[in-house]
């Protein structure tokens, strides 16, 4: 896989069917519909402590704001994918090109799916930080190394936002 | 914000004027005489007047380090240098105080943070 950025368009080349299907599982996985874990941590309290009032009109006000601003990322970046639709022959080399004005809505897909894989899978801080993890053995082997490809994207558009 | 303005004990300085006019008759003179007002003042103490909000940030594995500063200088217009001082003590003490002031203009911070799917809280000072 390559990464590189032309023009106004990151260009992500050489994509094996493996990291194009994790690519395109970045819209479902950033759902956290189902586990109350992820739910609980993407719409996080705004006060610690008791607060009842102040919460539920947080949750009556807010919420529905911010559940439309990351829907709307997610739907950005699966037009997006869209370019890796077919099966797993024809993703093979395929290239995805993601127009630089989409960082932002990149940028909160994939941090949105970072945070429901976490949340799912109960992650620690330690597996979270450790980048040498051994080869995927298990269904959270897998997502360990999703949550690292995704971090890994996220790392190169916000380096390609800063220069 | 949607919520809109809200209504705090704590925000607001309480004046409560209660004047008692008392009506004394004086029956010899055939007239009514009013005595002086009393005025009685319930206020708040300064101290908690002026206790400001504070908008903090919680240490949060996920976030990478580097999004988490370009979050800060997007929301807040901090400098880089700022930014990467709140982002590393966040990181090191498991917060961060970013800003502190009125309490709607903290809502939204809070709510701008949210946003970005950072781990913020609004807390009074003090």
């Amino acid at each position: 896989m390559d990464i590189c950025r032309r023009k106004s368009v990151i260009e992500i080349s050489e994509l094996d069917p493996f990291l194009a299907e994790l690519l395109r599982q970045i819209p479902a996985s950033a759902n956290p519909d189902g586990a109350p874990a992820a739910e609980q941590r993407i719409f996080s309290p705004p006060i610690k402590g008791k607060a009842t009032e102040f919460c539920a009109e947080w949750k009556m006000y807010v919420e529905p704001e911010l559940r439309r601003l990351f829907q709307s990322a997610t739907e950005t970046v699966a037009t997006d994918l869209e370019q890796l639709n077919g099966n797993e022959k024809s993703l093979a080399n395929r290239t995805l090109r993601i127009p630089a004005k989409h960082s932002d809505a990149w940028l909160s897909a994939l941090n949105q799916a970072r945070i429901v894989i976490a949340a799912k899978n109960k992650f620690t801080e330690n597996e979270l930080n450790d980048h040498c993890h051994s080869p995927i053995g298990s269904r959270r082997d897998l997502s360990l190394f999703q949550v690292n490809f995704y971090g890994f994207l996220q790392e190169f558009i916000l380096r390609e936002l800063r220069s | 914000m949607s919520c809109g303005p809200r209504r705090d004990g704590a925000c607001l300085a309480q004046i409560k004027e209660v004047e008692e006019i008392t009506h004394v008759s004086n029956e010899k003179a055939g007239t009514i005489t009013t005595a002086e007002p009393t005025i009685e003042k319930e206020t708040q103490s300064e101290e908690e007047l002026d206790l400001p909000w504070q908008v903090v940030v919680h240490n949060d594995p996920v976030n990478l380090m580097s999004y988490v500063t370009m979050v800060f200088q997007r929301v807040f217009g901090y400098p880089r240098e700022r930014a990467e001082r709140h982002m590393l003590e966040v990181h090191h003490n498991g917060r961060s105080i970013l800003w502190s002031g009125m309490r709607e203009r903290a809502e939204l911070y809070v709510q701008q943070l949210h946003g970005y799917l950072l781990l913020a809280t609004l807390e009074k000072a003090g």
